[in-house]
């Protein structure tokens, strides 16, 4: 077996005094799609901001193909070939919808083109001088998506793509999802909706009060579900 | 004599084009300061004292190092921009995340800490700066007199102004400053390295004052307080246009200024007083300014 693309050991995260990570440790392999699956406030999205170097204060490892990151400032980290779609997507609004999919600088060859994006989300070609944020929720999800696939980052760091999204688009995602694995992108995904992941992710870490609490790979669904049934149930 | 609303036309002209001159320092005295309050989040009190750094720069290279005009409008901004990246790597940098009272506390005693230095070195009683010869004289218009120097003024303000407004809109430089001013955590976590970004913008923003500094010095005499009283105008203007906005800050500037010169016209009691007046309205009824974004 290949050695992980992502190596996540005792990773610590602070907000001020809030100690919110304690001892992460996860890893993902070159061309997986791995959720991180839990309740809300667990920790997921402080886990992918502390990966990208943008949480307050961290400790631990995080290794990336085998280079530590812990202490690299975050632009650093991105060059490296990392890519985030935040949770609040993170679409600009002083940007035009094709100045936002531009933005992110390209840091490695081999990103999709821009035709290769509009075959993927048709609807972004016809939006492309609109403000950002005038384009409705599912679109500007793609959009958070299709700009980090230009960029040529082969890890994208996904914070529920299909939060507050109709059911047509969360398929939509999820096809997308798919035929991005099958591109061989690697894929670390944050989700609370485990149907969702269920369907197109090869392992889920279950994550509670900022530490794995559990592995679940995606053969063992059919007894898996019910502990994961059980960890997300409220 | 031809008259205008029952003023002599060339007493009207002549203070159009004051207030056009007036305009053009304001204008690009707010963009310096809309470009370093979107950033940077600071409001930079120090930059009169920065206009009045170029200026004083331009006298210094011409009459120690026998540098010309032309020479100082290149390298004063250059220079003077250049202590604006100082003092933000070793200052500025400092007071990220902190209240923006730090911001305008340290920027106001910096102001009055260089305004100090420069009385003491050169005394408060102003230093004259000759027009460049290339640019002395004037035109006959008919209707009034144009001297060279002002309308020159006005024209490479405008040039500036337009250009810098260009460049923030339309380019990707451009882009990557206005996405930092939105929501600099991400795009720093796109491999784009804001802190230098944000070094850079300061000290672009100082070397706009600076140049205006340098196009001031033939027309106000070069002294340490040049910039103090022109600051507090500046901020109204800031205020009315919206803080932050580029372009607002442009037409506010030029506006107000030929404002404030028919104001001379019309009803001169109130012209020092206008601009204010302006402020408080529109603070009353726009506080967000006329083109700023209410948030
Ligand atoms: N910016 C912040 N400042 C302080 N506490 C935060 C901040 N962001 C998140 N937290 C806290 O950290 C914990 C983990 O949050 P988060 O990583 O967003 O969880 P999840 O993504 O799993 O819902 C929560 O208790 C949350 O309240
Ligand atoms: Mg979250």
């Amino acid at each position: 077996m290949s050695a992980p693309l992502l190596e996540v050991e005792d990773l610590h995260a602070w907000y001020g005094e809030a100690h919110v990570l304690h001892g992460m440790r996860f890893a993902v392999r070159e061309g997986e799609v791995v959720t991180l699956l839990g309740r809300n406030g667990a920790g997921k999205t402080t886990t992918l901001k502390a990966i990208l170097g943008i949480v307050p204060r961290r400790t631990g490892s995080i290794r990336f193909r085998g280079r530590e990151l812990v202490g690299l400032p975050p632009h650093r980290i991105a060059r490296l070939g990392i890519a985030w779609c935040p949770e609040e997507r993170g679409i600009l609004a002083s940007l035009t919808v094709l100045e936002n999919l531009l933005l992110p600088p390209v840091v490695a060859d081999g990103g999709l083109s821009l035709e290769a994006i509009f075959e993927l989300f048709p609807n972004l070609r016809e939006r492309l001088s609109s403000q950002g944020t005038k384009l409705s929720g599912g679109e500007q999800q793609m959009l958070a998506i299709a700009r980090i696939l230009r960029t040529g980052a082969r890890l994208l760091l996904l914070d529920e793509p299909t939060e507050g999204l109709a059911p047509v688009i969360v398929q939509q995602i999820g096809r997308t999802i798919r035929r991005l694995k099958e591109a061989g992108f690697t894929i670390l995904l944050v989700e609370q909706n485990f149907r969702f992941a269920a369907r197109i992710a090869d392992r889920h870490y279950i994550v509670e009060h900022g530490r794995v609490v559990d592995e679940i790979a995606a053969a063992e669904i059919g007894p898996g579900q019910e502990r994961l049934v059980a960890y997300l149930a409220v | 004599m031809t008259e205008l609303f029952g003023v002599p036309a060339p007493a009207l002209f002549g203070q159009l084009l004051l207030g056009l001159i007036n305009g053009a320092f304001y204008a690009i005295l707010s963009l310096g300061l809309a470009v370093i309050f979107g950033l940077l989040n600071i409001i930079n009190f120090t930059h009169g004292a920065q206009y009045m750094m170029g200026a004083f720069t331009a006298w210094m290279l011409l009459n120690w190092a026998g540098l010309g005009y032309w020479w100082a409008l290149l390298l004063a901004p250059l220079l003077v921009g250049i202590t604006g990246i100082l003092i933000e790597r070793l200052l500025l940098a400092r007071l990220a995340g902190l209240d923006h009272l730090y911001g305008l506390l340290l920027t106001f005693g910096l102001a009055l800490v260089i305004q100090g230095i420069f009385r003491n070195e050169f005394g408060s009683t102003g230093l004259p700066y000759a027009i460049p010869p290339e640019l002395r004289g004037g035109q006959n218009l008919g209707f009034m007199f144009l001297p060279n120097y002002r309308a020159w003024v006005v024209v490479v303000s405008l040039a500036v102004c337009l250009a810098t407004w260009l460049v923030i809109e339309k380019t990707r430089l451009g882009s990557y400053l206005r996405a930092a001013t939105e929501n600099p955590t991400l795009v720093q976590a796109m491999g784009i390295d804001v802190p230098k970004m944000v070094t850079l913008t300061y000290g672009f923003g100082v070397a706009l004052a600076a140049f205006a500094g340098v196009l001031a010095a033939p027309i106000y005499q070069v002294s340490p307080l040049m910039g103090a009283d022109l600051i507090i105008v500046v901020f109204a203007v800031v205020v009315i246009g919206g803080m932050g906005s580029i372009l607002g800050s442009i037409v506010t500037g030029f506006g107000l200024g030929v404002i404030e010169g028919l104001t001379k016209v019309f009803w001169p009691q109130a012209s020092s007083t206008v601009i204010f007046v302006i402020m408080a309205i529109v603070l009353l009824l726009r506080p967000a300014g006329l083109f700023g974004r209410a948030s």
